[in-house]
């Protein structure tokens, strides 16, 4: 089974640009299977099983979606196998710019929107820099230029991945990027053992157990405060 | 090629000396120089070794090593490049249609200046046709279509590469969506493609914006602010002065507020390859030639004959006779029977 990990900020298009590239799979009679993690609330489910795919998803709920995932990973890599896929796809929500989802000998795939803004990409850190692939999206509804400099900002911080432009909507480029996701070649028993490309975000606070008041008695364990003083900053 | 080697005992402003582009990439991956530009970049890296700086930035140092010499080597490579390496034609060698049947002619080439019409209804493979373009189709897309490049089996450089994007694209429905001036625009899109005269290309896009453009507009005008012909007259001359892509794509241009024949004159007097999605009979009748698409393949190519041609010129007066009409009523004036003129 081959596995391939898409990630990118909420509403980038994930799930539109995961279904086009799915059509191109399975005609080429591939059996594609996908996981989808969230934070509260999904319904992408119901479109995956509606193209035909065989889904799960998993809901973070309270705790970091990042640690979620890889939590969960293996034993989601397993159910792929069991099911047979060809082509597994495990689609996660970048909740916060420090999102790290990335597994070493796994193709990442983000997915980022030309609607986001010209800064985005340097607000963004391991899940855009340390992707294989990148994907950018809506580029129907901005203009040439805009395009340009998007994609040379993305350039510029992750110069070697490949950069696709796809639209969700039509499914142009979505064949190629489907080129891209699987090799016949490669068969993936376990992840464990395997590596994060990136250490994940990390928290443990009393906030991260359920406090809920405000105020410095209530706050214990990882804790770091704004510096608040006059002098500049210098990184 | 360049190496980590190379660049990590150089001071920093030996390599912004060097490649002027770097500042972007510093920039971008926001990295502060201030008063460290003396130092040899492996000594300015040295707060990466701190593990708790790491994980707050988010940036591995041999990641960031590696990813500034790929962008070095990638820029250099990139401004290396000279007229001489430039697209000169495209060729497209005919696949399938939906039905797997052939398509019906011999191979197609399109040189630079040159202006070919798409026509076929709605999800008739036109996109694909396209998609197959930009992705330089070597046999290996669901149309078994081959694309030459310059006679020969393309680069596969152009699928994936930023800098190298084979087709550019304008349509109906794009907007400009940042909150800057046509001054600021331009300088930015100027900058990404690494131009070194900045003023000059503005000035140059803004006057031919201007003569495409039905009411003139200035460089403090905010780009979200101009009317729909003015944006589509600006994004026309920038990209067709500004962008790298040797082929434009273009979805209809709506005949209001813009001069059509002058935005494609300056597209082939930049020596782009045009092809052009239309429907609309005088856009149609200037292309050289037009590809004709059903059920997901190329059904014929026409050449636009001198008879068709010859109809342009009534068609060109009826257009002006619209505009003519459309300029009274900006006026405030009435229009009347004679306005029609035939």
């Amino acid at each position: 089974m081959n596995l391939v990990t898409v990630s990118g900020p909420p509403s980038s298009g994930k799930t539109a640009v995961i279904l086009k590239t799915i059509d191109s799979l399975q005609k080429r009679g591939l059996e594609v299977g996908v996981v989808k993690f969230d934070c509260l609330y999904t319904d992408d489910d119901i479109l995956y099983e509606k193209a035909g795919v065989k889904v799960k998803k998993g809901l973070s709920g309270s705790l970091c979606p990042d640690h979620y995932f890889v939590s969960n990973i293996e034993e989601v890599t397993q159910w792929g196998i069991k099911e047979g896929l060809d082509l597994l796809i495990t689609e996660s929500a970048g909740l916060c710019n420090r999102c790290s989802p990335y597994v070493k000998s796994i193709t990442a795939v983000c997915v980022i929107d030309n609607l986001s803004g010209i800064n985005t990409p340097k607000k963004i850190g391991p899940m855009l820099k340390s992707a294989d692939i990148v994907v950018i999206t809506k580029g129907d509804i901005v203009s040439q230029a805009e395009r340009e400099v998007f994609a040379s900002r993305v350039n510029q911080v992750n110069p070697g991945a490949s950069i696709m432009h796809i639209n969700g909507l039509t499914g142009q480029g979505a064949y190629e990027l489907s080129t891209l996701l699987y090799d016949e070649k490669v068969e993936i028993k376990t992840l464990v053992g395997e590596k994060l490309r990136f250490s994940m975000p990390s928290a443990l606070c009393s906030y991260c157990l359920g406090e809920t008041r405000i105020g410095e008695s209530y706050q214990m364990g990882n804790v770091r405060k704004i510096d608040m003083s006059d002098k500049k900053d210098e990184k | 090629m360049i190496t980590v080697q190379d660049i990590q005992n150089q001071t920093i402003a030996e390599l912004f000396e060097q490649y002027p582009f770097l500042p972007g990439f510093f920039e971008e991956n926001t990295l502060q120089v201030n008063g460290q530009i003396d130092e040899k970049l492996i000594d300015y890296l040295k707060f990466l070794d701190d593990e708790e700086e790491v994980e707050n930035r988010a940036i591995d140092k041999d990641q960031l090593l590696l990813s500034m010499t790929t962008y070095i080597s990638q820029m250099l490579e990139f401004l290396g490049e000279d007229e001489e390496d430039g697209v000169h034609s495209i060729t497209i060698l005919p696949g399938t249609n939906k039905s797997g049947e052939a398509e019906q002619f011999g191979e197609l080439k399109i040189s630079k200046s040159e202006i070919v019409c798409i026509v076929g209804p709605t999800g008739s493979g036109k996109s694909r046709l396209l998609g197959d373009i930009e992705w330089v189709a070597q046999n290996d897309t669901p149309t078994s279509r081959t694309i030459l490049v310059n006679e020969e089996m393309g680069d596969k450089k152009w699928r994936v590469s930023s800098g190298h994007k084979l087709v550019a694209q304008l349509s109906q429905n794009m907007n400009f969506v940042m909150d800057l001036t046509v001054y600021e625009f331009l300088e930015l899109h100027a900058q990404s493609r690494l131009v070194e005269d900045v003023e000059g290309v503005i000035a140059k896009i803004i006057e031919e914006a201007n003569k495409l453009a039905g009411e003139k507009f200035e460089l403090t005008t905010p780009i979200t602010s101009l009317s729909g012909g003015q944006s589509r007259a600006l994004m026309i001359a920038d990209t067709a002065i500004l962008s790298k892509s040797p082929i434009i794509l273009i979805d209809e241009i709506e005949n209001a507020g813009i001069d059509r024949k002058k935005a494609l004159d300056l597209l082939i007097g930049e020596e782009k390859i045009v092809l052009m999605a239309t429907h609309d009979p005088m856009l149609a009748l200037m292309g050289d030639k037009r590809i004709v698409i059903k059920n997901g393949g190329i059904h014929k190519v026409i050449v636009t004959s001198d008879e068709e041609r010859k109809l342009l010129v009534d068609l060109e007066r009826m257009d002006a006779v619209v505009q003519n009409m459309r300029t009274r009523l900006r006026n405030g004036e009435i229009i009347k029977k004679e306005d029609i003129g035939f």
